[in-house]
């Protein structure tokens, strides 16, 4: 700071001057000094075209000769030969800076901390015949380096310990967990204020978002959970042929695709598919000032943008389960009489003995339940999106990562919770 | 390659450039000079294809013909190689910073130096620190994130990122646009220290009229996708164009002449072009 306030003070100084009047012979003076700056710069940038690279010799122990162009660009190669040199005459050491073409801020840099180097070894360091211009510049440099070695020893904290990466990405995940209960808490109180009085249902928004995140996944999650099927099938194929039992692929596919893949593998799709949507489409919203804009106009951002967002979800993703069921027992079906000559007549006979409608219902209630999730983590995550595009990315994959571990989480819970009722 | 100019050669050249958005004309045969170590202003109102000029002098975007000359080196033909050595002599700060959200401060001014140069990293963190003071930055400020700045000290970066290669020509957008008096009056002094100091030639497109009067040593109005009027600013308020009149009437700009006025009271050449040195 103060290093700029004593370059800033002749022009400043000189401007006063001017105000007060008629210093015309002094203007000229001043002038003319800067006319001799300007050329400076112009002579030390003309030669980066052809770069001599910046090159240090010791003709005698006392001397050290500069030359070629000390710029950013000249000075990569000198680092290590820089390192080397050391006072290694007790006495006083000459630095012979005539042959310096170019100085620009990386050269003066790099020279201060030389000749700082070589006067904490003790020896008393002169340099001569540098170009007055260049001499200016790395006293400039130098005072600057005093400043910042002053500074760094009260900036530089305590290095942290992988300790201490534990302990922070944990008070991080804590903070994280109870905001997000504070979001599921926001999100049912505006929910029941909108069961109190239906008018604030937004249905727009609503059916809008039906048809994305429903009517427009079909294609992917019948295509996935039909591939499904044919796999289940397919595995199972071996072993039940061994036994004979070919006839309970049926079982097989029906009782896992219903009760587990089919609700899991929709929920997972459509995590990836619109929660990852939801995140970012809230999160640039939020980056753009628009969440802003909105609360004061008195919008509220969780009536319209989350309770949609849920509800539509939440319509929508039995369906989808509905929709996956079908196709993947179907590609079950067909599995089985390529492979097992379980023809689709015999399947579904025994299809309609060994899968009951409690299996059926236990998958599709699962459903609104893994939809909530998705919707909830996705807009969470947007909401919580600070900064510009990168962070809009970062919030958006930890949409999607969180939202389908908390799916699988709470998969697991229920089975759990199945077993102990006897379903 | 270009060598050696004499030094009151022009930095920038341009002539008889035109460019087309369709059938909408941004710039009809425009000629334009820029002197080595001058802080030269482009104004002009909105749609006046100041952004598009800037943009074809630094090689984003390439005009429909005429011949730009930017340090000597003319734009046209340029091969790879030559664009990135072109490149390295300029320095550009963008109107909303244009820094990386992903780097910290201190990275997006080191990016540049890690690019194009062999230094070693404790160097370069070292050189890009000085860049920030340069600036007038706190030291601080070079591990925050530019998400975490206000709009001044975002620009005050993004000008610390434009210096890091030491350019020899600037080119600033906006520099006080949604600036606060204050911090608007230290981007001035900024600007004039850095042309002083370091004898950079600096290209501001700006509204800001308090810039126009206490910082340009010339300024160029556009309008109409011509050049209406070159000249120190008081050379151009006493030229009756009317495009270039709607900048020195109305309260604001007579404000600002007042000002100017006032400060460069006993010497009426402070602000004009001839008593520059070249």
């Amino acid at each position: 700071m103060d290093e700029n306030r004593s370059c800033e003070l002749p022009c400043s100084r000189f401007d006063s001057w001017l105000k007060i009047g008629d210093f015309r012979l002094l203007f000229r003076t001043l002038a003319y000094i800067r006319a001799m700056a300007f050329h400076l710069p112009c002579t030390a940038t003309m030669n980066r075209l052809s770069l001599t690279p910046a090159a240090i010799a010791q003709p005698t122990p006392g001397e050290l000769a500069l030359s070629g162009s000390w710029t950013a660009r000249g000075i990569g190669a000198i680092q290590p030969q820089l390192n080397a040199v050391s006072s290694t005459s007790g006495s006083g050491k000459v630095v012979d800076g005539a042959r310096i073409e170019a100085l620009d801020t990386a050269g003066a840099w790099v020279l201060q901390k030389l000749l700082r180097r070589l006067g904490n070894e003790g020896t008393a360091v002169k340099i001569r015949d540098l170009r007055p211009e260049f001499a200016q510049l790395l006293e400039v440099a130098g005072r600057q380096a005093t400043l910042q070695a002053d500074s760094e020893s009260t900036v530089a904290g305590a290095p942290s310990s992988p300790l201490e990466g534990v302990g922070r990405a944990a008070a991080a995940t804590v903070e994280q967990v109870v905001a997000l209960l504070g979001f599921v808490g926001e999100s049912a109180v505006a929910l029941a204020g909108c069961v109190a009085r239906p008018a604030r249902f937004r249905w727009r928004p609503i059916l809008y978002n039906i048809r994305t995140a429903g009517f427009d996944a079909l294609p992917i999650v019948g295509l996935l959970s039909f591939l499904l099927g044919i796999v289940v099938a397919y595995q199972g194929a071996d072993q039940l042929r061994q036994y004979g039992a070919n006839i309970f692929v049926a079982d097989l596919v029906g009782l896992s695709m219903l009760r587990e893949f089919a609700p899991l593998i929709t929920a997972i799709i459509v995590a990836g598919r619109s929660g990852s949507a939801y995140a970012a489409q809230i999160g640039t919203m939020a980056v753009t000032e628009e969440i802003d804009a909105m609360r004061t106009l008195g919008i509220a951002p969780l009536d319209l943008l989350v309770l949609p967002k849920i509800i539509a979800l939440m319509i929508a993703l039995p369906l989808l389960t509905v929709f996956a069921d079908v196709l993947g027992v179907f590609g079950g079906m067909i599995m089985a009489r390529a492979q097992l000559g379980v023809g689709f007549g015999e399947f579904l006979e025994r299809f309609v003995k060994a899968v009951s409608p409690t299996a059926y219902l236990i998958g599709i209630c699962k459903a609104p339940v893994f939809a909530a999730i998705i919707a909830v983590v996705g807009c969470f995550q947007g909401f919580r999106t600070k900064g510009g595009a990168d962070s809009v990315g970062r919030q958006t994959t930890r949409s999607v990562v969180q939202s389908i571990f908390l799916v699988i989480v709470c998969d697991a819970l229920f089975s759990i919770a199945f077993s102990a009722l006897d379903l | 390659m270009p060598r050696a100019e004499p030094p009151d050669q022009s930095v920038i050249e341009i002539s008889k450039l035109s460019t087309r958005f369709g059938d909408h004309v941004v710039h009809a045969e425009l000629d334009l000079e820029v002197h080595r170590a001058e802080i030269f202003a482009l104004i002009g109102g909105s749609g006046s294809g100041k952004s598009t000029l800037l943009r074809e002098m630094i090689l984003l975007q390439r005009p429909d013909a005429g011949t730009i000359r930017v340090l000597g080196v003319d734009l046209q033909d340029l091969g790879d190689e030559e664009t990135i050595a072109l490149r390295q002599r300029w320095g550009v700060m963008f109107q909303h910073g244009g820094l990386f959200g992903s780097l910290t401060v201190r990275q997006n001014i080191g990016l540049p130096l890690r690019e194009h140069t062999r230094l070693d990293d404790a160097l370069i963190d070292e050189i890009a620190a000085w860049k920030l003071a340069m600036t007038g930055l706190e030291p601080e400020v070079g591990m925050q994130y530019p998400s975490e700045l206000s709009g001044g000290m975002m620009k005050r970066a993004s000008l610390a990122r434009a210096l890091a290669l030491d350019p020899e020509l600037l080119f600033l957008d906006e520099p006080t646009a949604g600036l606060d008096p204050e911090s608007a009056g230290e981007v001035d002094q900024l600007v004039r220290k850095l042309r002083d100091q370091f004898g950079l030639t600096i290209v501001i497109i700006t509204h800001d009229l308090d810039l126009l009067w206490q910082v340009a040593d010339r300024a160029a109005v556009l309008a109409e996708g011509k050049v209406q009027g070159i000249g120190s600013m008081i050379e151009l308020s006493r030229m009756d164009n009317p495009a270039i009149q709607k900048y020195f009437d109305g309260p604001r700009g007579r404000a600002a002449q007042e000002q100017a006025r006032t400060e460069a009271q006993g010497d009426q050449s402070g602000g004009s072009p001839s008593s520059k040195p070249k």
